[in-house]
Formats: structure tokens, sequence, C-alpha cells
């Protein structure tokens, strides 16, 4: 791998930047591996990443229906914080919040981690409670959190609208001041990047069709580039979780959804830090070409269409204006949907499964792309010790059986 | 944004109504008997189907009535829909992407 750095700019620069490297390569795949990651986004490459360099296992192959990053790692609205209520989720979110802080080091690519804060508004008295409460959850956490009322939160984003006599006042606000943005086609492209280098085999345009069994133990997969042998398979397949889980014969209590977002035409910087609000169903950002990025809930019913019905969109822009009156007139310039994978308990699974071998990362839901690192960093753990990380034992499958939900729809909710 | 052929009301816009899930998922008859397996089973698992997929559906600014509805999850259509007790319409032979 070349390493990325001013003097490796300069060198090209000398030849018109026409002699750069390919950042990874295309193997063919090889007749057996050690540990097969199903899915090519930003989570199973990390995966991949973290189990070549902190686990030394070299015999990995990455398989990707698609093309690298080109699901929700692409289509998410960039959102990095890890401000969660309760103690479980805090620890694997903060976990993930700092190895974001050393990641474009770590793997020698610019994810452009932009920590600009995230504010997440309060409407309502009840909602004032619940960010209060959060805050000093989060700060006996370890987390970041501030408490910001409706003056604090005009200082803090001057073009808000803190009117008293709006529908929904803004009452105050929670602020993490490390939370903000990142690059989200990068991350997929450092990762596939940094776990080729280390030998990983990233095979693009392979879907899989089947999980081979022998006696209760998974022996390898079916793909439409021909049957590859695994000791081990690592599922993160995000909105498909249950298509693969139905090969093995596995039930998941996960429901795919489109969550739509959408960008506007590029304006001038208007906007240094990242809004969401629960309770009117936006959040909004600005990106470095200047397009505001928004988002808001799913769509209620199960689709794998990845589009979504038109007047959940309707209802984002209009909370939104109710905000930011000052966007009137910014014209939208697109807008898209992903698939994503929600669970009845708003938080994720990383989980061993009834089959040997066999192993799940999923329903991350709304709100995976915050957690890309530290989701991949546990479930390397958890593929490699074949026994989950501490961070990440209370997201097992079997806490549907045992009730040991945690309920995190207040710090998921739309806020993603 | 999907029409929803209610049974009572006729066709409607998406916006009068409330999703509900997968359908036919029986209470169970006996609930002191049942295994945790079996609660987390009626309580969590889904099927989510890729493809045509049974669901229900609310008329809430209509009748105020749940229905089922026969929809592919990937195409958006809608083959038809039931009232609630009655059994599902056959499914088109042309299965799309229906896994």
């Amino acid at each position: 791998m070349v390493k990325y750095s001013i003097f490796t700019i300069a060198r090209n620069a000398l030849t018109g930047h026409q002699n750069w490297p390919k950042q990874w390569r295309s193997p063919e795949p090889k007749p057996e591996y050690d540990v097969i990651i199903i899915g090519g986004g930003g989570h199973g490459l990390a995966t991949a990443y973290y189990l070549a360099k902190e686990h030394g296992v070299r015999n990995i192959a990455v398989l990707e229906k698609g093309w690298l990053g080109g699901g929700n790692t692409a289509r998410n609205t960039t959102i990095v914080r890890s401000n969660y209520l309760w103690d479980e989720s805090a620890a694997i979110y903060e976990k993930s919040l700092q190895l974001w802080e050393g990641l474009s080091q770590d793997i020698n690519y610019n994810v452009m981690l932009s920590q600009r804060g995230v504010l997440n508004l309060a409407h309502s008295l009840g909602d004032v409670r619940e960010g209060v409460r959060r805050v000093n959850a989060n700060r006996l956490n370890g987390v970041d959190a501030e408490w910001l009322d409706a003056e604090g939160v005009k200082n803090f984003c001057p073009i808000i609208n803190i009117s008293k006599s709006a529908r929904h006042p803004v009452l105050g606000a929670t602020l993490q001041r490390r939370g903000g943005v990142a690059r989200h086609d990068s991350v997929a492209w450092g990762y596939a990047r940094a776990a080729d280098a280390l030998g990983v085999d990233i095979i693009q345009n392979c879907e899989v069709t089947g999980i081979k069994r022998e006696g209760g133990k998974v022996t390898g997969v079916e793909t439409t580039r021909g049957d590859i042998a695994a000791k081990k398979i690592g599922v993160v397949a995000a909105g498909h979780s249950s298509v693969i889980a139905e090969m093995a014969g596995i039930r998941l209590p996960i429901t795919s959804h489109p969550l739509q977002a959408l960008v506007s035409e590029p304006i001038k910087p208007v906007i240094d830090c990242v809004v969401m609000s629960g309770a009117v169903h936006v959040y909004v950002s600005q990106s470095d070409k200047g397009e505001l990025v928004m988002g808001a809930g799913i769509d209620s019913f199960n689709s794998y269409a990845q589009r979504g019905s038109f007047h959940v969109i309707e209802h984002q822009l209009g909370a939104c204006l109710e905000l930011f009156p000052i966007f009137s007139r910014v014209r939208m310039m697109r807008t898209w949907g992903g698939i994503v994978d929600t669970c009845p308990d708003a938080s994720p699974i990383l989980s061993r499964t009834p089959v040997d071998g066999l192993y799940f990362n999923c329903g991350w839901g709304t709100g995976g792309f915050k957690a890309t690192p530290g989701s991949g960093w546990c479930f390397a753990h958890t593929l490699a010790k074949e026994e989950p990380h501490p961070l990440n034992a209370p997201f097992s499958l079997s806490r549907f059986e045992s009730g040991a939900l945690i309920d995190e729809h207040g710090a998921a909710g739309v806020a993603h | 944004m999907l029409n929803i052929d209610c049974p009572w009301c006729g066709k409607r816009h998406e916006t009068e109504f409330h999703y509900g899930g997968e359908a036919h998922i029986a209470r169970p008859e006996d609930p002191a008997k049942l295994e945790d397996t079996e609660w987390a089973e009626f309580l969590f698992m889904r099927t989510n189907t890729k493809g045509y997929f049974a669901e229900r559906w609310l008329h809430s600014h209509g009748c105020r009535r749940w229905f089922n509805v026969i929809r592919n999850t990937v195409t958006h259509d809608i083959v038809g829909s039931y009232k609630m007790g009655e059994k599902p319409p056959k499914l088109p032979k042309r299965t799309g992407d229906a896994k």
C-alpha cells in the first residue's frame, strides 16, 4: 500500500497524477477462507480491517453483492455522536467515537471527521426533562454533554428560530461538542484500502445465495460466483439481514424499512453544526459542498425498495422550515432512500447465533453510520474469540428471550 | 405514495392509514404455558419477507378498521386487500424478487 502523505502527493504531481496505484485489489475468490464477511459496507469492511489488524486473522474475504459502500454507508446523513442514554449504548457508541477521533491516522485515509457539535432540540417540557436526564446520564458515562437553554441554542446556531409563538417552540437542547459529521464514502474506501493492505480479499459483485451447514455448523457460502468454504461467517448485511438469516434457518426480530434523506442545492456556509429534532422530525447539517443534508424518520411500511413515500419528505421539510424559516426559498436537489434494519428496542444485535460459526451484526436501524468503527471493532473481537467483547455482550440475540432489552428509542428516535 | 384499497372505503392515499406490520401472527392461546423462546417468537421475531408480504393496515382517517393487504416489498405493488379473519387472496404467479 502506498502511504498517502504530502510527499506522495508531490511525487504524483510531477507525473500529472497518472500513476496513483489502485486503492485495493479485485481478486478472484479463493476456494476457502478462515472468515467470510457478508456485506461490504462500512461495518463489514471495518470488521475485516480490525480482524486483520487486532487479531492477526489474514485469510478473510468480504463478499459484497453490489459495490463497496453502495448501500446505507453512502445513503446516510453522516452524523457521528455518542450521546445515548443507557450505559450499554453509551459504552459502545463512545468506543466508536474514540475510534473515529483517530481513524484518519489509523487507516491513513482522510475520513474528514468534523467535530462541529450536535444539537438535539427539546420542544416540550417532557423533551426538556428527557434531554437534561440524558445529559446527566452521558456525563456519568464519561460522554461529553451539555444542556443549553433556548438562548444558548440561538447562540450556538444563530439561524434557528426560537420564537415562543412557534407551534413547537425550541425550549433548549442537548449539545455534544465532540459529535459532528464525517465523509461517508471515505469510511468505506479507507477501511477497504487498509483491510486490503493487510491481505483481506474484497470481492464485489458477489451475492450470497445460500449458507452451507453441516451438523449445525457453517461450512461455507453459495454465491453468484461459485461456492466458497469458510470456518466462520460474519453477516453484516443491514437491510438484508433477514434474507441471509432465512438461508440459515434463523429468525431475527428485524424489520426492513426505507429511510429517506435529501440534499438541497449548494449554498454558502450557513449552518456550522448539526441540528436534530426528534419532536418535529428533522435533522440538518451542511456538507462541505454547501448542500443542506437532511433526513427524518423511516417510512412506516416494510420495504426492500430503497425508496419511500413523498409525504414523509413533505413532513420533514415542514418541520425544517419551522426551525429554519431562512431555508424557505432553497430548492431541494436530490432525494434517495436506504433500507434500514430496525430492531424492536432501537439497539443493534452483535451476536452469536444458534448456528455454530455464524455471527450476525445487524439491527443498527437508522443510526448505524456513527457506529461504524466501534461496530467493526467489537464484531471482529466476537468473530476472533468466538465470544462477544464486554462492549457488545449486552447486544446479543438472546436478549429478546431474556427480556433484557436496551430501549434507545429516546436517543435513537428520529435523531440519527 | 401508496394507494391502498380499504375493503370498506375503497382506494385511498397512504396518508389516511397507519401501518400494523406483519399479518397473521396469532396471539398465543394459552399464554401462561409459553416458554421464553415462544414469547420471543410471538413478540419480536418477524418474517420480514422480501417479496409478496401479508401486512396489516388501519384506516385511521376513514372507517378506523383494521384489514390486511398483500404487497410486494420490492416493487411496492399491491395485489389486494381483505378483511380481518378472511383468507389471503392467491398470490400472483410472477413472484419477481419474492424470496
